[in-house]
């Protein structure tokens, strides 16, 4: 498998946020709560998370190195970094040579990094093991994302939780309500904006669902409503400054994506919620040119980021989290890559946050199967992001006490 | 009373020509109409005579080259080379895409379809389009026959063996890319196996070779693994041919496979233990698919009004059926709008194929749609709607798109847009009657 994107997981976890727009779609106060999102900027204190989501299975020992353990290197010889190589972090760890970015926040104690991430039980199947980690639900299937569950305690508004790109990701995706999209790609096709005059005009009237009908045919009336509410809204951002000349500007999707959010923040949008993401992570041969390059866009889009809202007052309010289904085997295989495995490493960055190591670093002699043992529980940065972040009671959208033991890094 | 009838038996022939093609144009429905149900499922299934769509489509010749450079190229041969594989990759989307739009008999592209989307490949790893139209020409060869030759030739593929690794498994070190995705997508489903039998099954499938220059998969016997091998509770020196005979043999396997064309086909819900009972007999022991889909598309579940409209149009068949009913081809802007709706032939955006339902129906999704609508409704020729007093024009470009009925909120957008027959088609694309199947 090469990349693993958002797409693939709405088939496998069966999230259909459709039927459930049309609840809040049908009732009467439907536009009214449209044109209230429109009137009430975010309040100024009200933080805003920008989830990034690493498709195909992140090797977390190439992000964060155990350069000075001897198994290290035996497990992998052909994929071992030095200690001279890595960024140094202490506690004999490293960071991937590409992150110099988030080395820099690291050094301003603006870096989390939490460290044997997964969920008990782990499952190799990328489809699954997303879907865990998407719908926030380790235990049994269920059909909505953790954020879309979020989203669903809140009255409906298309502008709460955007994604960038053409997919709605799961983790929106809500039993009531769901997030957003936006196009991405420049030009023509990109550009949000709205027909002028009497298309305009017929548009609307086909943006609300009619009575009786089936629910994915009114779900296809709300999509014409969001369109509305989503280019009036963010329309200038997404479509101003596409291509402005910014030297510095970073280059690659994950950038675009970022840079799109960066804008949406800065002119006051309501939105509190952000999914970006970036595939290409399942490097099952010559994995270390691979992460490194992947790992390399990730840092550059991400500090780039990072500095573009800290530049405006709004960037004290932003959270950025970064996080992948899972790590991989410990042994490379013979491609010089390594196969579906189980911790990985979660990044939290940004001025709220608190620099430093967490979780406990996973041992490489004492393994199971061949894989690390996970030291914590995704749940609890996923309650800690609810509770610091979004102001919301982890409970009322996550099974489990492990959602309930903050680690601190907010 | 025999009005109420006669629309009836035209909108399940609608329903049965959007599910098991690209939806209908009128004069399609006029003949189907007159045929019976029963006979236009086996029309469908069993084209009689030639077809000249399709034959005045034939495959591009983009020969077997796996269109690497030399190694040792420098920048600007490399640079010449993706150029060049940019240019292959967009005369062989341009090709299946115009092969759907004007081919007579829609089944077949249909299907084809259905089992990309199964034995979801991309392009963006393969990086040759010979090879994905390789791989597009065993999908028609034996997509419609017994399954588990279909699966046969699939694991000796360049183009999936490239996607999935398979060239990087070798003996002494397997790599289990191809043999988990082999039983979790493609035979099997999840659940249906253990993680040993990923990696024993792995060894089965050691030793191929991709030649990049002549594009040929083959079996190189020093890489492969021939010791015996225990999958499924079997212990047997498997290799790839006997390693899928195993899987497809496995009764998980015929509902996984009945099940997953179910969702396509019918509904996003599971199929009823009773319903699936049936599909599975029709199936039967030669795995033959053309019977399995007859026994859907003839299924009372399948006629029944609680499944229509139940599935969105991907945006593939949005795109297509428009250009059919419309008769346009297949241009540029067709393939601007499937990148735009996020689903473009040979890149689905990972191995699992693309989303289904409301995944397609988002703020640019529907962007996507109003763009493509606005294009092709000023492309087309409208006479048919035009030739209307504007008060009938509104049931005439339900008859043109063959949708069954507008609802009154549809009916009303589109009265005020009555007297511009462009408007009326560009709205009547976006209505979402027409944007579910």
């Amino acid at each position: 498998m090469d990349t693993v994107t958002r797409r693939r997981f709405l088939v496998a976890s069966g999230v259909v946020g459709a039927g459930a727009l049309v609840a809040g779609a049908t009732s009467r106060s439907w536009l009214d709560l449209i044109a209230a999102g429109l009137r009430d900027p975010r309040a100024a204190d009200a933080k805003i998370l920008v989830l990034l989501t690493m498709y195909g299975g992140n090797d977390g020992l190439g992000t964060v190195v155990p350069y000075a353990d001897p198994a290290y290197r035996t497990a992998r010889p052909h994929l071992a970094y030095s200690e001279n190589e890595v960024l140094r972090l202490g506690d004999d760890l490293g960071l991937n040579p590409a992150m110099k970015g988030l080395h820099a926040l690291w050094g301003d104690k603006k870096l989390a990094i939490i460290r044997g991430v997964g969920y008990p039980k782990p499952d190799h199947s990328h489809f699954r093991s997303m879907d865990i980690w998407q719908s926030g639900s380790p235990d049994a299937p269920v059909h909505t994302g953790w954020l879309g569950r979020w989203l669903d305690a809140l009255p409906h508004d298309p502008l709460r939780a955007v994604s960038l790109g053409p997919v709605l990701p799961p983790l929106l995706a809500g039993s009531r309500g769901a997030g957003s999209t936006i196009p991405l790609k420049a030009g023509p096709i990109g550009r949000l904006t709205l027909p002028d005059g009497a298309l305009r005009s017929g548009l609307s009237a086909l943006a609300r669902p009619a009575p009786g009908e089936p629910a994915m045919q009114a779900a296809a009336a709300v999509a014409n409503a969001d369109l509305f509410t989503v280019a009036g809204r963010m329309g200038s951002a997404v479509n101003g400054g596409a291509g402005a000349a910014d030297p510095k500007r970073a280059q690659g999707e994950l950038a675009a994506q970022l840079d799109i959010v960066a804008r949406c923040i800065t002119s006051g949008a309501p939105t509190r919620v952000y999914a970006v993401s970036l595939g290409g992570f399942d490097t099952h041969a010559d994995e270390k040119d691979t992460q490194s390059r992947l790992l390399g866009e990730v840092d550059a889009a991400v500090s780039a980021f990072l500095a573009a809202v800290g530049r405006h007052p709004a960037g004290a309010s932003v959270v950025l989290a970064a996080y992948s289904e899972f790590g991989r085997r410990v042994g490379a295989n013979a491609s010089d890559g390594t196969d579906h495995g189980t911790a990985g490493v979660m990044f939290v960055a940004g001025s709220p946050v608190r620099g430093g190591f967490y979780g406990e670093q996973p041992s490489l002699s004492r393994l199971d199967q061949g894989d690390l043992h996970v030291s914590t529980d995704f749940r609890s940065v996923y309650g800690e992001l609810l509770h610091k972040v979004l102001d919301t009671e982890p409970g009322r959208v996550l099974a489990g006490s492990a959602a309930d033991r903050p680690l601190g890094f907010l | 009373m025999q009005d109420t009838a006669a629309a009836g038996a035209r909108a399940e022939l609608a329903h049965l020509y959007r599910r098991a093609g690209f939806g209908a144009r009128p004069d399609e429905l006029d003949a189907a109409v007159t045929a019976g149900y029963e006979a236009t499922v086996g029309q469908l299934l069993h084209p009689s005579g030639p077809d000249a769509g399709a034959t005045a489509t034939p495959p591009p010749g983009l020969g077997a080259a796996a269109g690497r450079p030399p190694k040792g190229a420098g920048k600007e041969q490399k640079r010449a080379y993706a150029k060049a594989r940019r240019t292959q990759a967009n005369t062989l989307v341009t090709w299946w895409l115009d092969r759907m739009v004007r081919a007579d008999e829609p089944f077949g592209e249909k299907l084809t379809l259905l089992w990309h989307d199964h034995w979801a490949t991309s392009i963006q790893k393969v990086k040759s389009a010979g090879l994905m139209l390789r791989q597009n020409q065993t999908l028609r060869a034996h997509g419609t026959g017994d399954f588990r030759m279909l699966a046969r030739a699939m694991v000796q593929d360049p183009a999936l063996l490239l996607w999935l690794d398979g060239p990087k498994n070798k003996r002494t070190l397997p790599n289990e890319n191809l043999s988990r995705e082999l039983m979790e997508l493609f035979v099997l489903g999840i659940g249906h196996y253990t993680e040993d039998d990923v990696r024993e099954a792995a060894r089965a499938l050691t030793g191929w070779r991709v030649d990049r220059v002549t594009g040929a998969a083959a079996l190189r016997p020093a890489g492969h693994d021939d010791k015996p091998k225990t999958v499924l509770g079997r212990t047997a020196d498997f290799d790839d041919q006997s390693l899928v005979d195993l899987l497809v043999a496995q009764p998980a396997s015929a509902a996984f496979v009945a099940t997953r064309l179910w969702h396509r086909l019918v509904s996003p819900a599971d199929p009823s233990p009773d319903v699936l009972a049936r599909l599975l007999s029709a199936y039967g022991p030669g795995q033959d698919v053309r019977a399995l889909v007859r026994a859907m598309l003839l299924d009372a579940s399948f006629r029944s009004p609680a499944v229509r409209h139940a599935l969105v149009k991907q945006p593939i068949e949005y795109v297509v059926g428009t250009l059919r009913a419309l008769r346009l081809g297949a241009a540029p802007e067709a393939i601007d709008a499937l990148h735009g709706m996020g689903q473009v032939p040979f890149a689905p955006p990972n191995v699992g194929g693309w989303p289904a339902g409301s995944a397609w129906l988002t703020a640019s999704t529907a962007q996507a749609r109003l763009r493509f609508a606005e294009w092709a409704a000023g492309r087309a020729d409208l006479a048919a709607v035009t030739a209307a007093v504007p008060a009938a024009r509104i049931d005439g470009v339900a008859r043109l798109l063959s949708v069954d009925s507008w609802t009154p909120r549809t009916r009303t957008a589109l009265a005020a847009a009555s007297t511009d027959p462009q408007r009326l088609v560009t709205l009547a694309l976006v209505a979402p009657e027409y944007v579910v199947s």
